[in-house]
């Protein structure tokens, strides 16, 4: 029964001028006509190109290298191995403590490559094609080395491990500090091993996740208790799929020198963030590099602050003397682009016959590729807590190593898989109990502020807010979930099923700086050190400038892109955590804006500030009188000097907002401030999900005919763009669900899933045409703009919902894994009992 | 869901390399130990998987060749390189309605041409190989994945890229107009695809409706997932350019 499509018809931003308005972001007319710069757009004078070589081998050692050939080639200028690398460096956190350099980290290229496909050396050349002769001329070769691509197979006595030294990291407690003392460096982890018993793999034979040892675990509640009440209990063994990011944008960068700074234009989610994690992989003062990344195609995580390959054409460069293009392709890209890890997972859950969950009891396998640790395994435990407010709930993981290509965040990281191991469950107990789906999940929504988290000194977290509930009424109502249930369900071989899923993620960040100046012709410029990677965020954001200050938004530019212009202390643009952050940032700098203007016009007309109000592009007297335009203003705040031009600067704001500020200093007035503005609880952006499906029972074909997805962001600041994300992500989700995973070869450890056929991310014909988004606006009491993020939130529940829907079209016993294929279906409609296999990786 | 045929082939596919990884153990190809017997029949993934433990002894001479990750893909040669660059002619393009002169090699893309030789980087590279359409320009009118024409072909033919959609005077196309009008498109490197291809698919299928528009782009990838906004700017764009028609 879809429905015919319509726009969201929602009437935001009652009560503003300017947000929860439409509008076209400036950055639009670049893209649609071809101006649009991204990293692989820009040329440079005598520019060389790099090529890549690879490691062959899913773990090996480089045992001979002979370069003479290739560096005798005409045309090659420069060969990059990892004995060319600087040290990585230690880096230092705004508290003042070094973060020591791993030496077991990633590196950009490697002598002992810990995944096929991992770049081992680098050459430069006059063209492509010379540098991939060169590197054919290389004579090089492996020493092959055990490997692991099954966490399962790792942690068995005499099991392989991905690293010569083990297969997890092992934690380093930080040495206990006297009061007064600077706080020391925390030891770096280091890779250990960890084995579990032959016994622990009893239950592997029936399916079943066996559970040893974990590396971490919390719990809160008396889980022996709330399952010893429980009505129903039911304990799952869930496996969720491997995912690439798979960016449009492969990760191309171009490098070069001049007078000792290195400019690096590349693809990145954050601006002004990803300066430091060059200035630590090139072991150089983070002032000395120039990052340009005006465009960037796509990151969902992969990208967040930038990407450690992108030194490998600067070093080149400095080497070769001229500029280096590194263009990556898509089989480079999925193998260093990152991915989503996938989970071996295994939740027991107790409901009372109401429905309310008694406790919970969740294991995470975390399969986590060869270096740094993800956090998807805690955070799947903290949103479930979140997410179903269970009573008492126990929570265990582990992120083994394996030698496949490594995974970093990606769009509700761990929080997607968490959602994705609970939500099947919780449509079967509702089967069992005869409760309503949206019932059950509305009985164990969180709803206000909500606890969620394990016990941190005796004490639980909560959130800001939730309004879930709200959603999943608007939701039912919107998507006829009553009248739908009613509809017969067959039809000749075509059956239907609706699901709904609860969603959730972290939504938010405080903290950052805003600055922004008025200028003396009375515009508005705005420095945005968001990234610019398609959420719009980079300038919904400082509409709130707009807002505040009575100003037109055509009266307003917006500065980004390029980290010699001037920008503010930004958070990491990932997470979710920008509208939140930076609207705020926004508000203190609007805050910071109107005092000055207050103070210029009293010191000009007389009178206390307080008794000047700002509106409509002036500054005015309550009573009437004295009144000057921003421009007036502007140009008396640069004779005024100090604080009113940027020639002093907010005792508080970053010192990377400070020194923007003296560059903009005398230019008009500068306005900025640090975000300090209370903020109790964690924010969080929930989405209540609706999927119907249609499958064919005769070719386990299957279609999704109808989507809603309504989310619980706060305020809504650009409705198009929000929109754009609830969809969007939600259909990220879907792919985990409809036929995205990676696959392995096990016996050679090769890397099957290496381009977009292999792995495909839905197409516009795998969504349905009449997919509906709406938000309820209710702002979060926490910020004062009330806004939270939604890039992560509908993900997980874009997955679950359409998981959900399969089920209730074809009963509880078809998938023990996502995703679900037309394969999955046959067999197990056939055999009357889910035909996946219930364990193994990548299959 | 078309990631069904994917998928089928990948079932398929893996079963075969499996059990082709698995004759050439039994053959003795490989110094793989702990296999099973070839007279036995050919054992399920699960089985293989639980036998894998037995690779740890398999390491050595089995997949040295290097062959695995070729960097012989996605090549460029320089024009006339060291006198290397052999088989580079003149050729003269029509691109966006100029007459433009370009050194090109045999093998080269047109999608090369554009961004390389013409300065026309509006055309994206997601792939270069026919799987996302981020390179998408019209044919004469047709639209065709540039990554995988090669421009040798494309001489005596109209090519218009996202560059020139715009009217010399910068009146947008009523298109790339529905795109503004409705926020389509989030990181947008897919952006010009999709639009060549809606521009293209319009051509000869002026009055859509939703679910005909999303077939007629159905060859353009967007990672951002933006269907839904994508689609509806695009209907938008449908709009202007019947009222523009019609004008």
């Amino acid at each position: 029964m879809p429905r015919e499509w319509k726009p969201n018809q929602q009437k935001f931003g009652t009560r503003y001028k300017v947000l929860g308005k439409d509008y076209a972001t400036p950055d639009l007319y670049a893209k649609v006509t071809g101006q649009a710069k991204y990293a692989e757009d820009f040329r440079a004078e005598g520019m060389l190109f790099c090529k890549l070589l690879l490691s062959p081998v899913p773990h090996g050692r480089v045992k001979y290298l002979d370069l003479s050939k290739a560096k005798a080639m005409p045309g090659v200028k420069a060969i990059l191995t990892q004995d060319d690398l600087p040290a990585p460096a230690d880096s230092v956190t705004d508290l003042g403590v070094t973060i020591k350099a791993n030496k077991q980290g990633e590196k950009a290229l490697t002598n002992e490559p810990l995944y096929q496909g991992e770049p081992v050396l680098a050459v430069a050349a006059v063209d492509e094609f010379t540098a991939a002769e060169a590197i054919e001329a290389i004579d090089i070769e492996f020493e092959h080395l055990p490997f692991a691509v099954d966490p399962l197979d790792s942690l068995r006595p005499g099991g392989p491990n991905a690293r010569v030294e083990g297969n997890v990291w092992i934690k380093h407690s930080v040495p206990a500090t006297k009061p007064g003392e600077k706080p020391p460096s925390p030891p770096p982890p280091t890779v250990g091993e960890l084995k579990w018993t032959e016994a622990d793999f009893h239950e592997a034979k029936d399916g079943r996740l066996p559970m040893g040892k974990p590396q971490d675990e919390w719990s809160f509640g008396d889980v022996e208790a709330g399952f010893k009440n429980a009505a129903l209990i039911l304990d799952e063994t869930f496996v969720t799929p491997d995912t690439s990011h798979q960016t449009l944008e492969p990760r191309s960068t171009l490098a070069y020198w001049q007078n000792g700074k290195v400019f690096v234009h590349m693809g990145t989610q954050s601006t002004v963030q990803t300066l430091a994690g060059l200035g630590r992989w090139l072991n150089m003062d983070p002032s000395q590099i120039v990052l340009i990344s005006e465009y960037t195609g796509g990151g969902f995580g992969s990208k967040a602050t930038g990407y450690i390959f992108a030194i490998i054409p600067a070093l080149l460069s400095k080497q070769a003397g001229a500029p280096v293009m590194m263009r990556i392709s898509r089989e480079e890209e999925n193998f260093i682009g990152r991915a989503r890890p996938g989970f071996q997972g295994r939740i027991k859950v107790g409901f009372s016959k109401e429905g309310r969950i008694t406790a919970v009891d969740m294991y995470a396998i975390c399969n986590n590729g060869p270096y740094d640790a993800v956090g998807d395994a805690n955070a799947s435990g903290a949103i479930v807590s979140l997410l179903y407010q269970p009573p008492a709930m126990r929570w265990r993981g582990i992120t083994v190593l394996t030698n496949t290509p490594p995974r970093g965040p990606q769009s509700a990281p761990g929080g997607m898989q968490g959602i994705v191991m609970m939500e099947p469950l919780l449509s079967k107990a509702a089967r069992k109990l005869s409760l309503d789906q949206v019932d059950i999940r509305k009985t164990n929504c969180p709803e206000g502020k909500s606890l969620w988290g394990p016990e941190r000194d005796g004490k639980r977290a909560h959130s800001t807010s939730a309004f879930l509930k709200e959603a999943f009424d608007s939701g039912a109502e919107q998507f006829r979930w009553k009248e739908r249930l009613a509809q017969p369900k067959r039809s000749g071989t075509k059956v239907r099923g609706v699901g709904v899923s609860s969603s959730a993620f972290f939504a938010g960040s405080v903290g950052y700086d805003g600055l922004f100046l008025i200028r003396p012709d009375g515009r508005i410029v705005i420095q945005s050190g968001i990234g610019n990677l398609g959420t719009e965020s980079i300038s919904d954001v400082h509409r709130v400038v707009a807002e505040e200050l009575g100003v037109p938004w055509e009266k307003c530019d917006v500065i980004w892109g390029n980290t010699a212009k001037n920008l503010p202390w930004t958070c990491v643009s990932g997470g979710s955590q920008t509208t939140h952050a930076m609207s705020r940032a926004a508000y203190a700098a609007s805050l910071d804006a109107k005092r000055k203007l207050q103070e210029i016009a009293a010191k000009t007309h007389g009178g206390q500030p307080e008794q000047y109000e700002v509106a409509n592009e002036r500054v005015f007297h309550k009573g009437g009188g004295g009144s000057m335009t921003l421009a007036q203003a502007a140009q008396h705040a640069i004779k005024l000097g100090g604080i009113y031009d940027g020639h002093e600067t907010p005792a508080d704001v970053n010192k990377y907002t400070k020194a923007s500020i003296a560059a903009l200093a005398g230019q008009g007035l500068v306005a900025s401030a640090k975000d300090k503005f209370p903020h109790d609880g964690q924010s969080f952006s929930y989405v209540a999900c609706f999927a119907e499906v249609e499958v064919d029972v005769e070719t386990g074909k299957y279609f999704i005919t109808d989507y809603l997805a309504v989310a619980d962001v706060g305020t809504v600041i650009h409705p198009r763009a929000l929109g754009g994300q609830i969809t969007g992500r939600s259909i990220l989700g879907i792919g985990h669900a409809i036929g995205q995973k990676w696959v392995f070869d096990p016996q050679y450890g090769h890397f099957i899933s290496r381009r977009f056929y292999h792995t495909k991310p839905p197409t516009i014909l795998d969504v349905p045409v009449n997919m509906q988004w709406a938000a309820l606006d209710m702002p979060d009491p926490e910020t004062p703009v009330g806004a939270r993020g939604i890039g992560e939130p509908p993900v997980g529940g874009g997955c679950g919902a359409i998981l959900n829907a399969l089920s209730d079209a074809l009963g509880d016993e078809i998938y023990r894994r996502a995703p679900v294929n037309l394969d999955t279906i046959l067999t197990s409609l056939e055999a009357g009992r889910p035909m996946q296999d219930p364990l193994t990786a990548f299959v | 869901l078309s990631c069904d045929t994917a998928e089928q082939f990948f079932l398929i596919f893996s079963v075969h390399f499996l059990q082709l990884c698995r004759t050439f153990h039994s053959a003795g190809m490989t110094t793989g130990v702990g296999m099973a017997d070839h007279k036995e029949p050919i054992p399920s993934l699960a089985d293989i998987a639980a036998r894998r433990i037995s690779r740890r002894n398999f390491i050595k001479g089995a997949i040295g060749s290097g062959v695995a990750v070729s960097s012989a893909t996605y090549l460029f040669r320089a024009s006339g390189v060291f006198g290397q660059g052999g088989g580079d002619r003149l050729l003269t393009l029509n691109v966006n309605g100029q007459q433009r002169r370009a050194d090109v090699m045999k093998q080269e893309t047109l999608a090369w041409t554009l961004r390389y030789k013409l300065g026309l980087t509006g055309t994206k590279l997601g792939c270069d190989r026919a799987e996302c359409g981020s390179c998408t320009v019209l044919i004469d009118d047709v639209p065709h994945y540039a990554c995988s024409v090669l421009t040798h072909t494309v001489r005596n033919k109209k090519v218009v890229t996202i560059e020139g959609l715009a009217s010399p005077d910068g009146k947008l196309h009523p298109v790339q107009q529905g795109v503004i009008d409705e926020q389509g498109f989030q990181c947008a490197f897919c952006m010009s695809g999709f639009i060549m291809s809606a521009v293209g698919f319009l051509k000869t299928n002026p009055h859509p409706t939703r679910a005909e528009m999303a077939h007629g782009v159905s060859g353009n990838l967007c990672r951002c997932q933006d269907y839904d906004k994508i689609l509806t700017a695009l209907m938008r764009g449908a709009e202007n350019t019947r009222k523009v028609s019609h004008a």
